[in-house]
């Protein structure tokens, strides 16, 4: 067996992975939902759009899924702290998230122009709310969350459930993932869709790919200027067992710079931040929206990436009481649960990887009014 | 009403939520496998009725499997919303089949799913066959993964408590997973979902035979429905009973309370059909028993007794005190975590450390418990003993009703009677049943576990999260609201495409195939 530190680390790896999973891939399946209302103007329009990511967004979720339950199983306390103190906010993203599949699936079902008014809101709805609500939680796990555990680790939130949470900085992190996500999603509709809409996509994405850069930017001077990071000053044992309550941590000015201080390399995550949009805003342009959609793809990996960079090894920092942090040292699952769930993963996504890859090259092509005229019943 | 508790209410919310999950659930896991199965015959017979047959059930499962999606998300968060206790305490082990179900199951099925509904034109005939397999398999597969989950709340093997983590940790995932409650569990949850699958099938053609539209289609699907039914009926039935017998092992409080049993019988121990348990006075009125039948099929022998929930508490009594010195140790290693001689008695004792735990409910500080506090504990183990009884009795009523009622109809499809028409009547009401037998299976399994969230570990007053009421009152009121609306709109699409029937699927004709499985549509046998 794997050396628990090493296994925290590594699975500080894949709780990432699978969340930059989910922000690839459901990420463009909910951009194209934001972008909705505004590329699509008539009926079979809105249906070339919904149909672009009909077959596929459901796979797409269960990266957000297999993220709730990667975290859960490892990495317990951050599971229990983060869905208890998010409570209502995660509420409205249940809720949001619930409208997701009966909308694809009960739109089409009933000839009516309100009843289809009514989903096409819901799938609006339920890109919108969710791409906000969790930029908005990576703004407030930068700035720390109020809570505390008691000696028998029973954690208590002592923020209000959804007024601390939007304050300013954080509706901003909440802006760069909604831009973030039109860029991606603009991306994935000009390869999909033709005319039109295309050309509506592509005005999408002059417009998200730069917002996207200016919003990272203006993140990362906030951050450096404005918001005290958290460093541990004493800690336990880095293979002891899961205790958040034996350390201490400060919090200091500019401490979530320090890790690309010590470790320079990892300013690759920003630089392939920006490079990734610039990437996708000029591919597209030189006629290259497949490769575009890996520039923005790597967009949205290199700022996803930068957040948990910068906390490292915090996942989830405590403002009330900053020695209950949750970090990859004290909060993991057991050395036995880390290591069955690792070899587990390392054997499985591949294969997951790979019919994944199978299923959107039978979909591949686009979609246009001829195959919503034609097979139109049997589409959503 | 108002000032009920946030653990009552978020018990209450999920209860409701996965009741209402498990309205979906299990039609999704049976009419998955049907579909299978008539799509195979299509493929191997090459007739287009098969394929059409595939489509039209196919529809009617889409609209289905998107509140199956949409509900399941619900559960996975609310473990962290309104249980933060709980998955903190046992997060270790019961996190590790949620993640594995997302990991090898959900991507399956979701990912598949896509390709069932729009990839009919762009794969081969066996192309899609292996996806709508991969579909059903995908979907048993989570719930595989989900009963290994649940089996461990009611026989949490393979963890132990760890008190330098304050939390349950994993010792073994084989022993988890080879749970023997999880293996029953499954078989009889899964066959559940078939029969659900198949009484569907079988009310809704029943339906058109009534009416006299759509023969050819609805003869084809009664018959696959009525041995698929009958054969899921009968493991519905026998791996109840295995769940039953292992209960006995695992959960002896659980099955006295079924039983309404409140003294040990002398063995073998009679089965009371019916009766009114009062447990005010601690007894069963007016049973009507059968001699010997509970004897056997709960020990399946003659000469084990069982005990009834008067012994049963007197044994938690003794498990408390044993329980209350791993609580003293565990108090004694926070403070020095070097502490030998605790540590010593912790090992000794720590199977019975959940048992001090429900001192917490009667006393702030389970080491001053007296005999009292002791005794009152030792009662909180009996759940509610009247709303079992009765669950458990109407659920084994039914289960031998859908086992009769796929019976009759796999003779009458057997020597092709299609004009039975008080049978298809019969089996057109009974639509609704296979779901109730379902929610008071869930209801029996889960509520009889109570006082525990994990059975002997973790009590369930102790197991939420510290959020005001007020929050639960929020949520639980929006879920109220939010789910019923979704429920008639549910039943609105179902009725409304299972009236269009398959003969007015609006598609327009693809090539020779189309024309002959539209011939065979109005074409007399």
């Amino acid at each position: 067996m794997l050396d628990y530190e090493t296994l925290r680390v590594l699975w500080w790896l894949l709780l990432g992975l699978v969340l930059i999973g989910f922000a690839v891939m459901d990420g463009f399946d909910l951009g194209v939902a934001i972008l909705l209302p505004w590329v699509a103007r008539d009926d079979t329009e809105r249906r070339i759009v919904i149909n672009s990511i009909g077959p596929v967004w459901d796979g797409n979720q269960v990266w957000l899924i297999l993220g709730g339950g990667a975290a859960f199983a490892a990495w317990p306390p951050l599971y229990a702290t983060a869905f208890s103190g998010f409570y209502v906010a995660l509420f409205l993203v249940l809720a949001a998230l619930i409208l997701r599949p009966v909308g694809f699936d009960f739109r089409n079902k009933v000839d009516d122009v309100r009843w289809r008014r009514v989903w096409d809101t819901a799938l609006f709805t339920a890109g919108f709310v969710p791409t906000l609500v969790f930029g908005v939680a990576f703004g407030n796990l930068l700035q720390g969350v109020p809570f505390h555990f008691d000696d028998e680790l029973r954690v208590t939130y002592t923020g209000d459930f959804l007024l601390h949470l939007l304050n300013p900085f954080a509706l901003l992190t909440g802006l760069l993932s909604l831009a973030m996500l039109i860029m991606h999603g603009a991306v994935y509709l000009i390869i999909k869709t033709e005319g039109a809409i295309e050309a509506r996509a592509r005005r999408a994405l002059a417009f998200g790919a730069p917002l996207t850069a200016v919003l990272f930017s203006v993140c990362g001077l906030w951050i450096a200027f404005g918001i005290d990071g958290y460093v541990v000053v004493e800690g336990a044992a880095r293979d002891a067992a899961s205790n958040p309550l034996a350390k201490a941590v400060v919090r200091e000015p500019g401490a979530w710079l320090a890790n690309y201080r010590g470790q320079p390399w990892m300013l690759i995550a920003p630089a392939l931040g920006y490079v990734g949009a610039a990437g996708a805003y000029l591919l597209v342009r030189a006629g290259r929206p497949g490769l575009a959609f890996v520039g923005s793809a790597a967009s949205v990996f290199g700022i996803v990436s930068t957040a948990g960079l910068s906390m490292f090894p915090f996942l989830m920092p405590s403002s009330t009481d900053p020695r209950s942090s949750l970090t990859v040292w004290d909060s993991s699952s057991s050395q036995l649960t880390l290591f069955i769930m690792l070899i587990a993963s390392v054997v499985v996504l591949p294969i997951v990887a790979s019919y994944t890859v199978f299923v959107y090259r039978v979909l591949r092509g686009k979609i246009t009014s001829h195959d919503i005229a034609e097979r139109g019943p049997s589409l959503y | 009403m108002a000032d009920l508790d946030p653990v009552t209410l978020s018990r209450i919310q999920f209860a409701l939520t996965a009741m209402y999950h498990f309205l979906f659930v299990p039609l999704t896991l049976g009419l998955s496998f049907l579909l299978a199965i008539m799509e195979s015959i299509w493929v191997m017979t090459g007739r287009a009725i098969w394929r059409d047959m595939t489509k039209f059930w196919g529809k009617l499962f889409g609209i289905n499997f998107a509140m199956g999606v949409a509900t399941g998300i619900t559960m996975e968060f609310q473990f962290g919303t309104n249980w933060a206790y709980f998955s903190h305490f046992v997060g270790d082990i019961f996190g590790a089949p949620l993640a594995l179900e997302g990991l090898t199951a959900f991507f399956l099925e979701s990912t598949f799913v896509g390709l069932f509904f729009f990839g009919w034109d762009r794969l081969s005939r066996l192309g899609h066959l292996t996806v709508t397999w991969l579909v059903a398999f995908g979907s048993n597969l989570s719930a595989v993964w989900i009963l290994i989950a649940n089996a461990w709340m009611q026989n949490p093997v393979g963890s132990a408590f760890n008190p330098d983590s304050m939390r349950m940790e994993l010792t073994s995932l084989a022993e988890a997973i080879f749970n023997p409650v999880a293996q029953a569990k499954f078989v009889h949850t899964v066959s559940a979902g078939y029969v659900t699958g198949a009484v569907f099938v079988l009310a809704i053609s029943s339906w058109y035979l009534l009416r006299g539209r759509d023969l050819a289609f609805a003869k084809r699907s009664f018959a696959v429905a009525s041995a698929f039914g009958m054969a899921s009926a009968l493991s519905v039935v026998v791996l109840g009973d295995e769940s039953g017998y292992l209960a006995t092992e695992h959960q002896k409080m659980k099955i006295a309370a079924m039983e309404g049993m409140w003294e040990t019988e002398p063995a073998p121990a009679g089965f009371s059909i019916v009766g009114w348990p009062d447990e005010e006075a601690q007894e069963t009125r007016f049973a009507v028993k059968v001699p010997f039948m509970l004897g056997l099929i709960a020990t399946r022998s003659i000469d084990e007794e069982l005990p009834g929930i008067k012994e049963l508490v007197a044994h938690a009594e003794t498990r408390i005190r044993s329980g209350l010195v791993a609580y003293d140790a565990v108090q004694r290693l926070r403070q020095d975590p070097g502490d030998a001689a605790a540590r010593e008695a912790f090992t000794r004792h720590r199977d019975d450390f959940g048992y001090a735990l429900l001192l917490r409910k009667v006393v702030a500080d389970p080491l001053r418990a007296d005999d009292a506090a002791i005794a009152e504990a030792a009662w909180l183990t009996v759940p509610g003993v009247w709303p079992l009884f009765w669950s458990f009795r109407v659920m084994v009523a039914l289960g031998f009703y859908f086992i009769l009622l796929f019976g009759v109809a796999l003779y009458f499809s057997t020597v092709r009677r299609f004009d039975r028409r008080w049978f298809q009547r019969l089996a057109l009401y009974s639509l609704p049943l296979p779901w109730v037998a379902a929610e008071l299976g869930w209801f029996v399994a889960e509520y009889g576990r109570q006082p525990w969230t994990i059975e002997g570990v973790l009590p369930t007053f102790l197991s939420g999260s510290n959020i005001a009421a007020g929050y639960v009152w929020f949520s639980l009121a929006g879920f109220a609201v939010f789910y019923t609306a979704l429920l008639v709109i549910d039943v609105f699409l179902m009725v409304k495409y299972a009236r269009k029937g398959p003969g007015r699927l609006a598609e327009p004709p693809a090539g020779e195939e189309r024309r002959a499985g539209a011939q065979a549509l109005v074409t007399p046998e």
